[in-house]
């Protein structure tokens, strides 16, 4: 019971009176427990690696994906987003840093106000990835999946990506939605409807010329490349996904099976199925750490509040809580280079 | 305090590290944005050099924050090679077993005579 104890004297000491690897109890449980969480998601990122491995040729691009800037509509701003995010969670742990600086000298006042700008960089950090989130969800161009399972999205003839909205009409359709009213309690909608439905897509497409399809297939320029006459000559970049000629297009979008829109668990507009899946499991793993950081960092503000580590006349629990939140950026530091950059 | 290690403040040095970060990430985006065609085209042990700069980077990162802000380069060294070398040795252990899995299973699909995706 050594270590509830809270008296100065008694903290650092093991029950035996002595601290294996100089640290005391707490810290190096905490050391353990990082140990045990960085495996957790070493797992998580190394399964990302052996699926992207394995479907090396048609990954999405993560550049083209991640586009959004907060009020700046229509501009591709890849990556910068996360990098704000990224430079906020390093602050985070700068000021994180600082508190637990501030407790070595027994300063309270000034670890509650580093302990404050933490709190507030964390949930700044949280808000961020919900809407990172949001508008992966939301999706942006729309695409197609045919019936072989694979993905459409459409270009013009210039390379340029062009969004559904921008050219399919919605036609009058007799299609209705299930409602429970007419159903038996077996019977459900398979998903939430899309905008438009693949007749409305095909048909926009024929009407639209100017329009190609660009497979999930990464361009890589080899010889086999070259000769592909089903390629579109002039357009192609090499580690860009392939654009067809308008004859393969068509071919392709008569094999469309249904539209897709945003992600979900299921599919998504972005490419392979795994992508969508992985994207949420593993920012939505390290979000709930980011989440729960603040919690614990909140609590353990209120202690400084209250004073219970100056009467304790040591803040080893702020240099606890401290090692768990610069975990989480460390944490962080991969994702971003695995999810984002490579 | 009965412990270890000196309880001077080190608010330099970690205002330092807080600006080694923030450049290695400011290049790592940059570099991510612009994607330098020599840097991305070629590759060292089939992995291109944008990757090898990315990846190395951020160990370095890594290195900073572990050393500096979670304080190890404080901690006595049994406890550093407890946690560091326990932590390194199973992940490029892990990672090995898994890429090396995915890229085989890739040349399955890629040579098998079942296309799978039309």
């Amino acid at each position: 019971m050594g270590a509830t104890v809270t008296t100065a004297t008694e903290t650092k000491v093991w029950g035996g009176g002595n601290e294996p690897m100089g640290a005391s109890y707490g810290k190096l449980m905490m050391w353990f427990f990082i140990v045990s969480d960085a495996l957790t998601f070493s797992g998580f990122l190394a399964a990302y690696g052996f699926s992207r491995f394995k479907f090396i040729e048609t990954w999405p691009l993560p550049d083209e994906v991640f586009t959004h800037f907060p009020f700046m509509h229509g501009v591709s701003a890849p990556m910068y987003y996360v990098a704000l995010m990224t430079f906020i969670l390093i602050f985070s742990s700068v000021t994180m840093v600082l508190a637990v600086d501030a407790g070595h000298q027994l300063k309270q006042r000034k670890v509650a106000f580093y302990m404050l700008l933490t709190i507030i960089g964390g949930l700044i950090f949280v808000g961020s990835q919900a809407w990172e989130w949001k508008n992966f969800i939301k999706g942006e161009y729309g695409a197609i999946e045919t019936k072989g399972g694979s993905l459409l999205q459409f270009v013009d003839a210039t390379g340029k990506r062009v969004k559904l909205e921008d050219f399919v009409v919605q036609l009058p359709e007799e299609r209705v939605e299930l409602k429970r009213s007419n159903a038996t309690w077996y019977m459900t909608e398979a998903e939430t409807p899309t905008t438009y439905s693949v007749t409305e897509v095909q048909a926009a497409f024929k009407a639209h010329p100017e329009l190609r399809v660009r497979t999930e297939r990464i361009y890589q320029g080899t010889k086999e490349d070259l000769a592909d006459a089903r390629l579109e000559k002039g357009v192609q970049k090499v580690k860009h996904k392939e654009i067809l000629t308008r004859e393969a297009s068509q071919k392709m979008m008569d094999n469309a099976h249904m539209v897709v829109e945003g992600a979900n668990l299921w599919r998504n507009e972005y490419g392979s199925k795994l992508f969508a899946d992985f994207f949420f499991f593993i920012t939505g793993f390290h979000g709930f750490h980011v989440f729960s950081g603040v919690i614990i960092n909140i609590i353990i503000f209120l202690n400084v509040l209250l004073g219970t580590y100056e009467k304790r006349r040591s803040y080893e629990m702020v240099e606890k809580v401290g090692l768990y939140w610069h975990f989480v950026d460390l944490v962080w530091v991969f994702v971003f280079t695995f999810f984002y950059l490579v | 305090m009965a412990h270890g290690h000196e309880h001077v403040s080190n608010t330099k040095r970690i205002w330092q590290v807080f600006g080694l970060l923030s450049v290695i990430t400011t290049v790592e985006v940059a570099l991510g944005i612009i994607k330098p065609e020599v840097l991305h085209t070629n590759t060292i042990l089939s992995m291109n050099l944008l990757n090898w700069i990315f990846i190395i980077l951020t160990v370095v990162k890594a290195y900073y924050i572990v050393w500096a802000f979670m304080h190890m380069e404080g901690e006595k060294a049994s406890l550093r090679w407890a946690v560091v070398g326990t932590v390194i040795f199973l992940i490029l252990y892990l990672v090995f077993i898994l890429l090396v899995e995915g890229d085989y299973i890739y040349g399955v699909f890629a040579n098998s005579t079942i296309k799978w995706n039309f």
